[in-house]
């Protein structure tokens, strides 16, 4: 059985800037994490091969924390092809799986890899990634998304990215804020945009190639949207008050965002091809953080219309708000998984606020961390894991969680404070 | 010749009229110069007293400037005595006591004043970003339609919130919570 996985990003235009690159580390794996060897790839062309695409496989299995892959030190042969297998090799140091896999390189890179059970002594499956050399660690990190989908049944989230604002203090003590993409695996960092002013809630167009985001450069918020390939960008509000909380809906075509202009914060919809502006909720009390269900019909937000922040739900066709959490004093700033069903929120607990994630189905509420100061969860298209902005001393850090609370680890800066990460969607085309 | 000769007794005619009315001229000019000296006495004293009004007013007006000034003094010194920052309780957009009073020291200035102010939302780090962006902009709302109530006009004052954003505190706590928990006055 043959994959192909086709990379859909365009290629980013790089800054000169040297920024500062997360890192990441893992806090808490599995009990039993799965043995993988990733022999070395060959490399099918002139000079040599622009990254070590099994190291980087190794390294996303590893982070996962569900894998815990061989060292290469360890390894008893190098095998690049299915006849220089030897499993007993690999049976010697106890080794469940092993990847191998060969880069060629035409117009694109086209990496062909093969998955093997050591223990069965069979090929499980084998698959081809193709995309552009300049993104060659994403190609590997495709490879790892189809080895991870095949072991654990879930689509990997390897290559994806991140978008996050980094705040950093200058010697004058003001903020200086940059808005930063960057690979999933903290790799590759580029600011979008910088300056001392404020830039607040940022998040992904669903083709992945725009974000949306607040700024004050203005001295007022405005939201603005902004091709990430080009860097071309557009105010899209400025009103006066409050201009927050932009995120687009699932086909697209327009976006959810909060405006004050007409009193209290509420929620409005902003078609992105006429600008017609339409409000949707209607209230003196705060209505914000809206987020869209996965098929697009309703939305869930923030409101303190019962007299604490709480999750409401709107549904789009009739008008109608009913109330979704109820379980303690505080729950905000909710994002839904692509399955529609669980639901990752900030939630207070004896005065401390914390991850969880809401049941839509059962309408039952897990904590997913023991931090106090959580925020801006948002979920990887997988569902996999929850990235979050926590405090850690006086900066801001990220950290992960698994969904099932399995899996932790923080993705901490070398300086300054990084906060509102935002998951991008899948990039890539099966 | 009979026209010459004509024409020889008009001229006599207006001759003598000239003179008879040089002599009447004469007494009108001492007439008229002994008026005017009188109306120009008078118009002296006139001025005089105007002068005399008029530095009144002029010392009364400065004396009323320089009570402006000393009031506008006394209410900026009162403003800034009050101080430019009003602290809430947490989750929080009443106005204290102590907020109201800093606050009626702006507004007797700003009574006082043509000048626009601008009001700065904030939180602390506690909740989400964006709920805190509300809660800021709540804040500052809660100041302006105080401001609004004890008579200021809403066009002079601007509204904004910055949330968590840029805190006077850095770090945790309620010792830095209760310092970013604030409006300004700009």
């Amino acid at each position: 059985m043959a994959q192909r996985i086709t990379l859909l990003l365009l290629s980013l235009i790089y800054s000169s800037l040297a920024v500062a690159q997360l890192e990441i580390q893992v806090t808490r794996g599995i009990d039993n994490p799965t043995s993988i060897a990733i022999a070395p790839f060959a490399w099918d062309g002139l000079g040599t091969s622009p990254v070590d695409f099994a190291q980087i496989i190794d390294s996303d299995l590893a982070r996962s924390g569900q894998f815990s892959p061989v060292s290469r030190r360890d390894m008893l042969s190098l095998p690049t092809s299915k006849e220089d297998i030897f499993y007993r090799d690999w049976r010697a140091i106890a080794t469940r799986y092993l990847v191998i896999g060969r880069v060629s390189k035409g117009t694109q890179l086209r990496v062909d890899f093969a998955l093997h059970d050591v223990e069965r002594g069979i090929e499980l499956f084998s698959g081809q990634v193709v995309g552009s050399e300049s993104e060659a660690r994403m190609v590997a990190h495709g490879v790892a998304d189809a080895i991870y989908e095949k072991l654990t049944g879930i689509p990997g989230a390897f290559a994806t990215r991140l978008i996050y604002v980094s705040v950093t203090r200058n010697p004058d003590g003001k903020d200086f804020y940059r808005l930063t993409v960057a690979d999933a695996d903290g790799r590759r960092p580029i600011v979008l945009l910088e300056g001392r002013d404020p830039i607040l809630a940022p998040s992904w167009s669903p083709d992945g190639r725009e974000v949306a985001y607040v700024s004050f450069e203005s001295s007022r918020p405005a939201i603005y949207r902004q091709v990430l390939a080009t860097g071309e960008r557009e105010q899209l509000t400025n009103f006066q008050g409050l201009n927050n909380s932009p995120v687009w809906s699932p086909d697209g075509r327009s976006m959810a965002l909060v405006l004050s202009k007409d009193g209290s914060p509420d929620i409005y919809l902003l078609d992105l091809e006429t600008k017609a502006l339409t409000r949707l909720t209607r209230h003196y009390a705060i209505d914000t953080e809206p987020t869209w269900m996965p098929d697009g019909k309703s939305l869930l937000f923030t409101s303190d219309r019962g007299g604490r922040p709480q999750i409401y739900r709107y549904e789009l066709a009739t008008g109608k708000i009913e109330r979704v959490t109820f379980e303690g004093r505080y729950n905000a700033r909710a994002r839904v998984a692509e399955d529609g069903r669980n639901v990752a929120l900030v939630h207070q607990r004896d005065g401390r606020f914390h991850i969880a994630v809401f049941d839509l189905v059962t309408e039952r509420l897990t904590v997913l961390t023991e931090t106090s100061l959580d925020e801006s969860p948002s979920i990887a298209p997988n569902g996999s894991l929850v990235i979050y902005a926590t405090k850690r001393g006086e900066r801001s850090v990220l950290g992960a969680v698994a969904v099932d609370g399995g899996v932790k680890f923080s993705l901490p800066a070398r300086s300054g404070s990084v906060q509102e990460p935002a998951w991008s969607p899948m990039l890539t085309k099966q | 010749m009979t026209t010459k000769n004509t024409l020889g007794k008009a001229a006599a005619v207006v001759l003598m009229a000239a003179l008879v009315s040089a002599c009447s001229s004469n007494a009108a000019k001492e007439e008229a110069a002994a008026q005017a000296a009188a109306e120009q006495a008078a118009a002296e004293q006139a001025a005089a007293a105007e002068a005399a009004e008029q530095r009144a007013k002029e010392k009364e007006k400065a004396m009323q400037m320089a009570e402006k000034r000393e009031e506008k003094r006394r209410l900026m010194d009162a403003a800034s005595a009050a101080g430019s920052v009003f602290y809430f309780d947490y989750d929080s957009s009443s106005l204290s006591d102590d907020a109201r009073a800093a606050i009626d020291a702006h507004v007797a200035l700003m009574m006082a004043d043509s000048g626009n102010v601008r009001l700065e939302g904030h939180t602390d780090e506690r909740g989400t970003r964006e709920y805190n962006l509300a809660l800021g902009e709540r804040r500052a709302n809660a100041v302006r339609d105080y401001m609004v109530a004890s008579g200021v006009p809403a066009y002079r004052i601007e509204t904004i919130s910055y949330g968590e954003e840029n805190p006077v505190a850095y770090g945790s706590g309620e010792s830095n919570w209760m310092k970013n928990r604030r409006v300004e006055i700009k």
